[in-house]
């Protein structure tokens, strides 16, 4: 046993794996952070809850759609109507349960929670024929349709002369790639000011360069202030080739607003430098600033729908996850690009960002250690 | 203006430690001062309240007859000094380094190249602060102290971890500043080569309190003619300098 614990390779394996345990910081990110992910994101795809399915079902003027449809007999026969919903719960113990809401909307409310996310099926009802709108591109897309579908040729009261047709959505605004790009040039400015501006000025900390500095007549906000500008140019640059590209290679195009654009990327840099600031406004130790940059910032990039949805999480955390910065940014960067979006929509968020940076400005500046 | 430099009756504490016990010390205009003592004396402590970067508990601290107290902008101009390790921003030439710290100043390049010339880096003008030597940076170092012409210079350790080579070098710059310019210096030092070299005055500082003050051949003899710094801290303390 001896041989062996004073072997090279034990001693060396030894010496690794205290240097791991006794960093609590790299613990966090290595085992309860993953945990808290896996939490986080159970919840929003857990299969003990009815996971529910949003489809948009066009109303044509004054009689309901659904009255008339093929999906009228099954929808009789699970009367379950909530908030104007028609709700049709899909049980299956080993899939799990899938609640289907069918939700009365006209065809331009539709289009607006297709780019939105919340829906990704529309059906239609043309001539007793059930049209189903979706980009076949879309996973989730295809489920839906496919459990619609089932639901359709095999419910309790079968529909004999049930016809459908697919229409494949591949119009500009309505692709998967309408939906990322916008959360895309969103998830950018965070990503590139919180490390750029907090993990920098950590670091000048950390090597004694802001007190070197601050022992100079330099303002103090200056340093700040020139920090944040150098990045908002760098981010600019960013996103414009990031659009550019969506543009020449997926034929992505600006429905809305420039100037609410712009006004808007404004905002959205000045919030997360703000919370950059006050991110780094304490901490000398490098690890430590990883940590807590990473700890604002991952769950904006899981929660905020930049990738997907966020309309699978349950109502509580809707309300909750609507209200991030990152969300607020993705959702009226996406409402401009795709839904032709101008200042009246997204003013709200407008306030809320900038209101977001200049408070976590002044708060870090107040308390920011120097040296 | 008879002393550029007077600290009466300063005490710091942090926490629970008393970093610096009731400190008296006047330093006149051009004099070069050596603040010595082991590690946890209180010379860093005591460099940084003179520096203006930590505020006394109690005492007061004046340079030039001012205060650190609503005068911040004034005194920083009469300030330069190198911390006991700065990293500059590593992808910055030496040049473009001087040209940051002189805009603070509100000094154009002549200033720095002037600074660059001072320190002997014009062949290192163009290189990234990364790729100096360990020297070499701490020239740089002392240049950006010396951009402003400062009337009270504080170097914290300038030359510890440096060869023999390199800390002549900076011992050189330092003496021809003596010869030209009307500057003081407060260095902290481990070397006595370095205190017998470059100052005028000893000041020899344990556990937060000045033990002596002095020129150095004299503390020596004061002290059973001690042979070096470190028998100097003994005959005193009954202690090892460095331990």
């Amino acid at each position: 046993m001896n041989k062996i614990k004073n072997h090279q390779l034990y001693r060396l394996t030894a010496a690794h794996i205290k240097e791991i345990v006794r960093e609590p910081v790299v613990l966090f990110w290595g085992i309860v952070f993953p945990i808290l992910m896996a939490w986080g994101l159970g919840i929003a795809f857990s299969s003990k809850q009815d996971l529910n399915r949003e489809i948009a079902v066009i109303k044509h003027s004054n009689t309901s759609t659904i009255q008339k449809s093929a999906l009228q007999n099954i929808i009789e026969h699970y009367p379950d109507k909530e908030k104007g919903d028609y709700a049709l719960s899909l049980k299956n113990e080993k899939l799990g349960n899938v609640k289907l809401s069918f939700h009365e909307c006209t065809e331009a409310e539709a289009h607006v929670m297709l780019k939105k996310g919340t829906i990704s099926l529309i059906i239609d009802v043309v001539d007793d024929k059930l049209v189903y709108y979706f980009d076949p591109v879309n996973a989730e897309a295809q489920l839906i349709y496919q459990l619609v579908k089932g639901v359709v040729y095999n419910g309790p009261q079968y529909y004999a002369s049930h016809q459908e047709e697919i229409k494949p959505l591949t119009v500009t605004g309505t692709r998967y790639i309408d939906f990322l790009i916008p959360g895309l040039i969103a998830m950018g400015i965070m990503m590139s000011s919180s490390w750029g501006i907090s993990y920098t000025l950590i670091e000048r900390r950390s090597k004694k360069l802001l007190r070197r500095m601050v022992a100079t007549p330099m303002r103090k906000s200056n340093l700040l202030i020139a920090l944040i500008f150098a990045r908002f140019i760098m981010n600019i640059i960013e996103a414009v080739l990031l659009y550019a590209f969506a543009y020449w290679y997926f034929d992505l195009q600006i429905q809305g607003n420039l100037i609410a654009l712009a006004l808007l990327f404004i905002a959205g840099n000045i919030a997360f430098a703000g919370i950059s600031v006050l991110i780094s406004s304490h901490t000398a130790n490098s690890e430590v600033g990883n940590g807590l940059i990473n700890a604002v910032v991952t769950p904006m990039m899981v929660l905020s729908g930049v990738f997907f949805s966020y309309h699978h999480f349950p109502a509580w955390a809707i309300t909750f996850i609507e209200n991030l910065p990152l969300t607020m940014l993705a959702d009226g960067m996406r409402s401009i690009f795709n839904e032709g979006a101008g200042l009246l929509e997204i003013w709200k968020s407008l306030l809320v960002l900038s209101a977001t940076g200049i408070i976590t400005f002044v708060v870090g500046l107040k308390i920011f250690k120097w040296y | 203006m008879e002393y550029i430099v007077e600290v009466s009756n300063v005490k710091k504490s942090f926490k629970e430690v008393h970093a610096v016990k009731g400190v008296n010390l006047t330093i006149k205009p051009g004099e070069f001062v050596g603040l010595l003592g082991p590690n946890g004396a209180g010379k860093t402590t005591m460099v940084e309240m003179i520096e203006g970067l930590q505020h006394p508990d109690s005492g007061e601290i004046k340079i030039a007859g001012k205060t650190w107290k609503n005068n911040s902008k004034e005194l920083h101009q009469l300030i330069g000094l190198s911390l006991q390790e700065t990293h500059f921003i590593d992808r910055l030439s030496v040049f473009e380094t001087g040209q940051l710290f002189a805009s603070f100043y509100k000094l154009g390049t002549d200033r720095v190249n002037e600074v660059i010339e001072l320190v002997g880096l014009q062949e290192k003008r163009k290189a990234y602060v990364t790729t100096l030597s360990g020297g070499q940076r701490q020239r740089l170092a002392l240049g950006i102290a010396l951009l402003n012409k400062p009337s009270v210079l504080l170097l914290d350790e300038p030359t510890t971890g440096l060869d023999p080579n390199a800390r002549r070098e900076i011992w050189m710059i330092l003496k021809k500043l003596k010869d030209e310019q009307n500057t003081s210096l407060i260095l902290t030092t481990h070397y006595m080569e370095e205190a017998e070299f470059l100052c005028d005055r000893i000041v020899m500082m344990d556990q937060g309190t000045i033990l002596a003050d002095g020129p150095l051949d004299q503390l020596l003899r004061d002290f059973d003619n001690a042979r070096n710094l470190d028998e100097l801290f003994i005959n005193m303390t009954g202690r090892h300098l460095y331990e």
